[in-house]
């Protein structure tokens, strides 16, 4: 098990502010790119090219975050040789690294297709409810996975890998609606498919903000919960307790 | 959608900072060393030695039992001179002055670059004995100047919360890892400018030798160290700069960080990966 505590139990004072700086680089690029998500959905719901242009703009300082953290997880393993509950937090830190940039990369993509989409002359708004209901959803998703690596929170990570079967399931049903818009009007289609895209992205999202979430539980208790299905990743989180 | 507040409490400014990177060029040299040969009779024991040992830092000296370390850190403070049949030919500067120089004071000189052995050798004399104890040779009995120097040098070697009740005690009584660090504010008492660590935590338990290495960390404020180890990750965990040894040669010599995660030259590579011999 682990607690926050537990991190700043070393002897070596510097060994404790290394662990702590790289958690809260992780955390802050985690904030960034959350906040990336929501100004991507209100870039494209608002049709505001400002913000989306912004928010391509910003995705290459969270690469360049990727790199830095990468870095600073290669060094403490070269020179601490990390152990147990220490070595379980860099491989986590270095594996959410990967779906954090994932997701800024995600956002991206909305924010090119909110250019794309403001730039046709048309009130057709048709599958925004979905993307602003799902935007809403994988967002909280992102933030709660995020709050979970801060808190070792392994029940509160658990929600989050529930909460992405429910965003499968809208994503399912909006394509299907979008499907049958597309069939009665034709000359919708190439829109109606960069609203599909955006809710691509956002399924996507969810998927990384699970497996964030999956990284977590690895890291509060050790096991390893990807690839078992729902029911037993429940199960181990409440053996963990 | 709500707004979040996404910083977590966490220094968004902090973020372009990136991790303060040591570079050798931007050091102020404590010891130089511009090229120095050692031989123990006919046989060449150092071979052409080059290096700059960086002013406030931690350089740790590394390699297979043999290669010279220990005898390239006793050239430091002329440990060597004592030793029969043992020839120099070079010089090291300290200073911007050769140590090896004729008229130069050798026990001014080591109290200058303090070395602390493998084996914790404190005196039979009590612990306050033991810290006082350069001072006295150089002539200072004043009781208060004694005490403040027993506080702040057991203070310097974390030690004094240990010991601060039983300060008249035989040092002997102390475990080995508290008379190691005794050892070391002895060192300090005397304000050198350059600390020499030769295997300091080899006979030491692993608890021991994180509270010396964690020391060590405290104590580059404060002064110079060069500290030769044969253990590698004790080399990654304390130094800013590392110096690989091989054969009486110096293979390679950089910051700690790059010399640990990708090294220039194959022989340190293999060392450091555990490829060697």
């Amino acid at each position: 098990m682990i607690d926050k505590e537990g991190l700043s139990h070393h002897i070596s004072q510097q060994y404790n502010e290394e662990l702590e700086e790289v958690r809260s680089h992780l955390l802050a690029m985690g904030g960034l790119v959350e906040k990336q998500v929501t100004d991507a959905i209100s870039a494209l719901i608002d049709a505001d090219t400002g913000l989306a242009t912004q928010v391509r703009e910003i995705d290459d300082q969270i690469n360049q975050m990727e790199r830095n953290i990468d870095e600073e997880c290669v060094r403490i393993l070269a020179r601490r040789q990390p152990a147990a509950s220490d070595l379980r937090l860099i491989i986590s830190i270095s594996k959410s690294v990967i779906d954090l940039e994932r997701i800024g990369d995600e956002a991206s993509k909305i924010a090119k297709r909110a250019i794309e989409l403001s730039e046709g002359a048309s009130d057709n708004s048709k599958g925004y409810v979905e993307i602003r209901h799902i935007g809403d959803k994988v967002r909280k998703m992102v933030q709660e996975a995020l709050d979970a690596f801060a808190r070792f929170d392994a029940q509160l990570a658990l929600t989050v890998a529930q909460q992405d079967k429910a965003v499968d399931q809208e994503y399912k049903s909006a394509l299907r609606e979008l499907m049958t818009y597309m069939m009665e009007d034709p000359r919708s289609i190439s829109r109606v498919l960069s609203v599909i895209w955006v809710l691509r992205s956002l399924e996507r999202i969810g998927d990384h903000a699970r497996n964030i979430a999956e990284l977590v539980i690895y890291l509060v208790q050790g096991t390893d919960v990807r690839h078992i299905g729902l029911t037993r990743m429940e199960e181990e989180v409440q053996r963990g307790r | 959608m709500q707004q979040q507040n996404p910083s977590r409490g966490i220094d968004m400014a902090a973020l372009g900072r990136g991790k303060q990177v040591l570079r050798l060029e931007d050091e102020t040299v404590a010891l130089d060393v511009p090229g120095l040969n050692l031989y123990y009779g006919n046989k060449q024991a150092l071979h052409d030695i080059r290096l700059s040992i960086p002013r406030k830092r931690v350089t740790a000296f590394i390699g297979p039992s043999g290669c010279g370390k220990s005898t390239l850190l006793r050239c430091f403070n002329r440990m060597n001179d004592l030793v029969d049949g043992c020839r120099i030919d070079g010089q090291i500067l300290l200073d911007n002055e050769n140590i090896y120089e004729k008229g130069v004071d050798v026990a001014e000189l080591r109290r200058r670059v303090g070395m602390v052995f493998q084996k914790p050798n404190p005196f039979p004399k009590s612990i306050y004995e033991n810290v006082v104890y350069g001072l006295r040779i150089q002539g200072i009995n004043k009781k208060r100047v004694l005490d403040e120097t027993v506080e702040w040098a057991l203070k310097g070697a974390a030690l004094w919360d240990e010991v601060k009740d039983r300060l008249h005690e035989s040092a002997l009584g102390l475990s080995g890892g508290q008379q190691q660090r005794l050892v070391i504010a002895r060192t300090i008492a005397v304000e050198p400018e350059v600390l020499l660590l030769d295997e300091p935590c080899s006979a030491l338990d692993p608890i021991s030798t994180l509270k010396v290495e964690e020391l060590i960390y405290e104590l580059k404020n404060k002064f110079t160290i060069a500290i030769v180890t044969h253990n590698m990750q004790q080399a990654a965990r304390v130094s800013d700069y590392t110096a690989f040894m091989y054969m009486g040669k110096m293979v390679e010599f950089g910051d700690t960080d790059t010399l640990f995660t990708n090294p220039s030259i194959k022989q340190t590579e293999d060392y450091i990966t555990g490829r060697y011999g």
